[in-house]
């Protein structure tokens, strides 16, 4: 399903006058686990960017298999996949797409990985849970 | 005079051996290291009598010129590796070389052959193989010359111009004079100051700059650098990415890393691994045997590593990992601790009576005997019930994982003795440069006294291959051809320690003549020696009858 692209899903800017420090939120898609839920982002530039990705921490605490307790993303477009030309929008969409459907052949936190494996509807009722709890 | 005259019947018992040896080897592969073990140089030469003299001499020839053929190489049975090495101009020209060569045949613009020639591991055969087989476009593909859905017939070479502005692919409305945005800095240009790869994604050349210096200063990447849109895969070639650097610095990185990617890539070259030396060996047939770079560093091309004849990489890697990691600790263990009976947990004792509880499991047990300790009673400070059977069983036990550490500590010290040894290679060289002059001050002609060197030469060479005789003994299973391999290194162990020994000696100008007499002949043996060792191993690698433990 492709994600909505209204301005107010997905949102980001600086923080201050550093233009190198965002603050960003997105959405939890519609029709996934985290619907409703709103996702709070830090966003780090680098001095060579956009030749070097943003360093991106979820605020908000998320249960998925892709992002840790840390709120480190395991993303390939804000490593080794990413190119100049993207921008700060196609990430937002990226990492609203990556809640929309996780990746868990290649996890970030193993065992969420493998509940959602392996018993779906306890991962699925952990994560609305964890959205309600922290992301309202 | 006495030293020439040992020196004109000398020559003869050392090629009777080297005959007969080569000889046995040929006929009763399973008993010439028999006939080698027993035979000294001077028995052979007693037993020729003065009449078959000349008839042997004739064959003695023959099979000496054999011999000095295969010498140079190391091993007799072998093909030796052929290579030479490469300095860092030659790599490069080498690598354009490559290219012209296929280019005589498909005629298209060089770096594209490049990136073809990549992708094929720079195989020319396997290129023009592909090429030709009908598959052009997936090989376009693979080798990110072409985007992917690109028609056939573009691929062709009058298409593959190096881009003009004429085709904008990517199905902007952009013409030449109108205004376009860069899609990394989000600035309008003319559409003419804008640059692109076949792809049709075009940035502008300030945002190439900097793209292309973030790849090569920061990631160190050359043959890989892509077109910076996002999903796609089309490299950027070298013509391109020299055109679009600007500062001198950083292109002269680029054609360093290329250069480096082109040895990584080509499976025949290899950078030499000493220290400081930028040459690169290329070598077709690669084998167990050394190759030798200009800079004189020899090293193993299939690993590497020093030179390490006769064992093999894989079992050398395994060997060095074990030694990095037990061979200090297993050796204290051994001298200072007993295990638990029950657990097998190592245990040292660092006071108190012999009676023991184990702190993982609990087992009490008598410290002396092994055994359970209920029998023993009150008796903490001695025991007497050493034969119990209980007390046996366990020390049995006990005795089983010490063997394996025993046979491991029995290759590893041998290996280590020999490592030392070597790494006093340089002061044996000092030595010999002494002894050299001490030569020359009593007379002796300086290519005389050269052969102080040469037995320094031989001595090295022969502690090299004992000491990797020992790891390549420590992983095989015993037959008997180890039991040949081991009477082998026996012999030649022997004979190296006797020429070290010689070597120790002090020449004086009584001793002089005799002397050289024996060094000379203990180093054409321990030569010899040595060669038989490997030629063994080789055979035995040929044939298939080493196995190996896991």
């Amino acid at each position: 399903m492709e994600p909505s692209t209204s301005a107010s899903v997905r949102r980001a800017s600086p923080v201050g006058d550093n233009l190198f420090e965002w603050a960003g939120s997105i959405m939890g898609p519609a029709d996934s686990v985290y619907e409703g839920g709103k996702f709070l982002l830090e966003m780090k530039f680098p001095p060579d960017y956009p030749f070097k990705p943003p360093q991106i921490l979820f605020k908000t605490r998320i249960y998925h298999c892709n992002i840790n307790s840390q709120g480190m993303v395991c993303l390939d477009i804000l490593q080794d996949q990413w190119t100049p030309a993207l921008n700060v929008g196609k990430v937002l969409l990226s990492l609203t797409c990556l809640l929309q459907s996780c990746n868990p052949n290649d996890p970030l936190v193993g065992s969420i990985a493998a509940q959602y494996l392996n018993d779906k509807e306890k991962h699925d009722h952990t994560a609305r849970l964890w959205t309600k709890r922290y992301a309202r | 005079m006495a030293g020439t005259d040992q020196q004109l019947k000398y020559p003869l018992p050392v090629l009777c051996v080297e005959r007969f040896f080569s000889c046995s080897l040929l006929s009763f592969p399973t008993l010439w290291w028999v006939g080698v073990v027993m035979c000294d140089i001077e028995d052979v030469y007693e037993e020729s009598s003065e009449g078959e003299e000349d008839v042997e001499e004739d064959e003695l020839r023959f099979s000496s010129d054999e011999e000095t053929k295969s010498t140079s190489a190391g091993a007799v049975c072998r093909q030796p590796p052929s290579y030479h090495s490469l300095s860092a101009d030659t790599i490069s020209k080498k690598m354009f070389d490559i290219v012209d060569e296929v280019n005589v045949v498909f005629q298209l613009p060089t770096p594209y052959v490049r990136l073809l020639l990549i992708a094929c591991k720079w195989d020319k055969e396997k290129l023009l193989e592909r090429y030709y087989a009908g598959d052009q476009e997936v090989l376009f593909r693979e080798a990110h010359v072409v985007p992917q859905r690109r028609q056939q017939s573009q691929t062709d070479s009058t298409t593959l111009q190096v881009r003009t502005q004429s085709t904008a692919a990517c199905g902007a409305a952009a013409l030449p004079g109108q205004e376009f945005i860069c899609d990394i800095c989000m600035l309008a240009y003319i559409f003419d100051a804008m640059c692109g790869l076949e792809c049709g994604h075009y940035f502008c050349q300030e945002c190439w700059d900097s793209y292309l210096k973030v790849m090569v200063m920061c990631e160190g990447r050359s043959q890989s650098i892509q077109c910076p849109a996002s999903h796609c895969s089309i490299v950027v070639d070298e013509a391109t990415v020299l055109r679009l650097l600007r500062k001198p610095e950083v292109r002269k990185k680029y054609q360093l890393l290329i250069t480096s990617s082109f040895v990584q890539d080509h499976p025949h070259l290899r950078w030499c691994p000493a220290p400081g030396c930028s040459h690169a060996v290329l070598c077709t047939n690669a084998d167990l045997q050394p190759v030798v770079c200009e800079c004189g560093h020899s090293f193993c091309f299939k690993c590497c590593e020093e030179p390490h004849e006769p064992v093999l990489c894989n079992y050398l890697t395994r060997w060095k990992k074990k030694c990095d990691d037990d061979s200090e600790t297993s050796n204290w263990i051994h001298v200072n601790t007993k295990e638990c009976p029950k657990c097998r947990a190592t245990i040292e004792k660092n006071g108190g009576c012999n009676h023991m509880v184990c702190s993982t499991c609990r087992c009490e047990y008598c410290w002396v005997c092994l055994g359970p300790w209920a029998p023993h009673g009150a008796s903490w400070y001695n025991c007497n019930r050493y034969n119990e059977k209980e007390s046996k069983d366990a020390r049995n036990l006990q005795a089983q994982s010490r063997a394996a550490l025993d046979r491991y500590l029995f290759y590893c010290n041998r290996y280590m003795n020999h490592m030392k040894s070597l790494q006093m290679e340089h002061k044996l060289y000092e030595m010999a440069h002494s002894k050299m002059q001490e030569l020359q001050a009593m007379n002796v002609s300086w290519i005389e006294a050269q052969f102080v060197k040469k037995a320094v030469d031989v001595l090295c060479q022969c502690r090299q291959v004992l000491m990797y005789s020992y790891c390549f003994a420590f992983y095989l299973k015993k037959n008997n051809h180890t039991f040949i391999f081991e009477d082998n290194q026996g012999d030649l162990e022997m004979a190296t320690e006797c020429l070290s020994e010689y070597l120790e000696r002090d020449i004086t100008e009584d001793t002089l003549s005799n002397m050289k007499t024996m060094v000379q002949d203990k180093t054409k043996y321990c030569e010899m020696r040595c060669r038989a060792v490997l030629e063994h191993v080789y055979e035995g690698y040929d044939n298939d009858f080493w196995e190996f433990t896991e």
